[in-house]
């Protein structure tokens, strides 16, 4: 927002108006953008709804939207995104922060400029990439030897959320990291004057003083688990079902969007119009964790 | 004050005595220590693998003809120039959209508005877009540019999507390069009886313009790996010749890359590989771009 100083003269020519409403205008396309969405959103789905009855919909758990008999319980697309996310956190969460608090608390300046773009190279991969390496690698090479090739096929849940767990780590890290190194120096010093060790300082001291960035950070990493498409697309396979081994084949929310718009499917019918609803589901998702992390971060923010 | 009472025996406190328990401490502290390293070497092994992996497959289908062939059934024929173009199109229309939005958008937050409800409310609003997935914005593209604008699944339709989805990461960028220019910066140029406009164009925008453009590069390096919302613009089509951006079908990178891994022959896979050692190559150029922009740019920027 506006800093204290404005200008010494009181005269403002037409042209500066025009500039301020050109300026204001393009600051607005955001919300513009954001009624956008949720209008397509709920006006599709309400289209949709017609057809299929949204109590159907949201407590249905079997989805069959192109093969007959047709079914449209989202909650076996759900699970399976759910299913993703949650595997990827469990890989993410102790990554992301372990590396986070290394880089804080424990690399030497040099080490930094190494381990980071490390990090930085893993957040620009374009997401495509790594559904690549998760049915290439990740499933044949790793999954299949280790589990074995009648409790795993190429196509799984595991493997999509090892990927996603992978490119949601440099998020959660660097999050994670920015919070940890606000805490300021004289806590840290405090502790070690007390004779803490440094595991005791990182658990005890800029651990808890660090925690609504690391809460957020993990909130917003969850969001983006849900939302990812490419990398989830090519690993987990396409076969909706509700279900919690992550050695299965599974559809996400995302997948299904992607994978009708892939198909020959015509815009009319009915399994293009369930997209929107989906859509719409997975949108109020993504809300709902965006809107707490954002709460999280100014209920449990220390300034310091 | 409290007199003590003189008949009470002296107080001994008997304090539990203290065990530092040093070696258990450290103990715990080094495995610790040792499992920040372990994660560390689990990233850097999975960036390894992965990129052994690609090149191993890729590189031995990596030559000029693919390079500036066609898709082809066969994949020995097989080249990517049109979804190359594609992609030089989406990115920059990107640029030529973003730029003026993005950093228009931020100047009105940081420099002119109030702190009012609406002002604060475009400023949540955006980072929650921030936080919408990708492929909401291909459908927010679909309805709007694709049926509604009549500009058809295009690389145009394309492009105007692509600049909604980093939209909010050009402002957020600019805005922090905005806020770095110190206030005196700010006051200097009122001082010499600049109106706001004046301030921020002669004084504010060149100090803030490197953090801008980079940011402005490393959005289109997100703009040409991301292709999730280009799914639902059509981008899915096999296209064997040059697209045009106004009519007809397009296709990019990222999308090539989907359609010849889905195929289960290691061919494919192959030259699926090679592609995505193009898309790497590309992201390497324009954050290498970014790196030469910023320095030249801040060249002359010193306070």
């Amino acid at each position: 927002m506006t800093t204290a100083a404005r200008p010494l003269t009181r005269h403002r020519p037409l042209s500066e108006r025009i500039i301020e409403v050109l300026l204001f205008l393009s600051a607005a396309v955001g919300v513009v953008t954001t009624l956008g969405i949720v209008a397509v959103l709920v006006f599709e789905t309400l289209d949709f709804f017609v057809v299929v009855s949204p109590i159907d919909f949201f407590t249905g758990t079997f989805w069959s939207a192109s093969i007959l008999p047709r079914a449209w319980g989202v909650l076996a697309l759900v699970s399976g995104t759910v299913l993703v996310a949650a595997i990827a956190l469990v890989i993410a969460v102790p990554l992301g922060l372990l590396a986070a608090v290394f880089l804080a608390d424990y690399a030497s300046p040099r080490v930094r400029t190494v381990v980071k773009p490390i990090l930085e190279t893993i957040a620009g991969i374009p997401t495509i990439v790594l559904g690549f390496f998760a049915v290439n690698f990740i499933s044949p090479q790793l999954l299949i030897p280790l589990l074995g090739r009648n409790n795993i096929g190429g196509f799984s849940a595991l493997a999509g959320g090892i990927v996603v767990g992978l490119l949601i780590t440099p998020l959660i890290a660097s999050i994670s990291e920015d919070s940890m190194r606000a805490v300021p120096r004289g806590m840290r010093e405090g502790a070690y004057a007390m004779g803490a060790t440094r595991f005791e300082v990182v658990r005890k001291v800029v651990f808890p003083a660090a925690i609504s960035g690391i809460m957020a950070s993990i909130i917003l990493a969850m969001s983006r688990a849900i939302g990812e498409t490419m990398a989830v697309l090519l690993a987990v396979g396409a076969k909706p079902q509700f279900t919690i081994d992550p050695t299965e084949s599974v559809q996400t929310m995302t997948a299904f969007i992607a994978a009708i718009s892939l198909g020959e499917t015509a815009q009319g019918s009915i399994e293009f119009k369930s997209l929107f609803a989906v859509g719409l589901t997975l949108f109020g998702m993504t809300l709902v964790l965006n809107l707490i992390s954002g709460w999280v971060v100014r209920k449990y923010r220390t300034a310091y | 004050m409290t007199v003590a009472n003189p008949t009470a025996p002296p107080a001994t406190p008997v304090a539990p005595r203290f065990e530092p328990a040093l070696m258990r401490r450290k103990l715990t502290g080094t495995i610790f220590y040792g499992a920040c390293l372990a994660a560390i070497g689990v990233l850097l092994l999975a960036l390894t693998f992965l990129l052994i992996d690609v090149f191993r497959r890729g590189l031995p289908w990596l030559d000029l003809g693919f390079l500036s062939g066609v898709p082809s059934r066969r994949p020995a024929n097989a080249g990517i120039l049109p979804a190359l173009v594609g992609s030089f199109q989406v990115g920059i229309f990107v640029a030529i959209f973003s730029f003026p939005l993005g950093v228009a958008a931020a100047i009105y937050l940081t420099e002119y508005a109030k702190d009012n409800w609406f002002n604060r409310l475009l400023q949540t609003n955006i980072s929650n877009l921030a936080g919408v997935p990708s492929i909401i914005y291909g459908i927010l593209g679909l309805a709007l540019f694709v049926r509604l604008l009549g500009l058809g699944p295009t690389s145009l339709a394309a492009g105007l999507t692509m600049t909604l989805l980093i939209l909010p990461v050009v402002i957020i960028a600019s805005i922090e390069a905005l806020k770095a220019v110190p206030d005196a910066q700010r006051e200097g140029a009122y001082a010499l009886g600049a109106t706001r406009w004046q301030m921020v164009r002669g004084s504010i925008f060149p100090a803030a313009a490197p953090g801008i453009m980079t940011g402005l590069i490393l959005a289109m390096a997100r703009a040409i790996g991301e292709a999730a919302p280009l799914l639902l613009i059509g981008a899915s089509v096999f296209v064997t010749f040059l697209p045009n951006p106004l009519e007809g079908s397009y296709t990019v990178l990222p999308i090539q890359v989907l359609q010849w891994a889905s195929r289960p022959q290691a061919d494919f896979q192959g030259i699926s590989a090679a592609a995505i050692i193009v898309i790497l190559a590309l992201m390497l150029v324009l954050n290498g771009l970014a790196l030469v922009v910023r320095a030249r740019l801040s060249r002359h920027i010193q306070w």
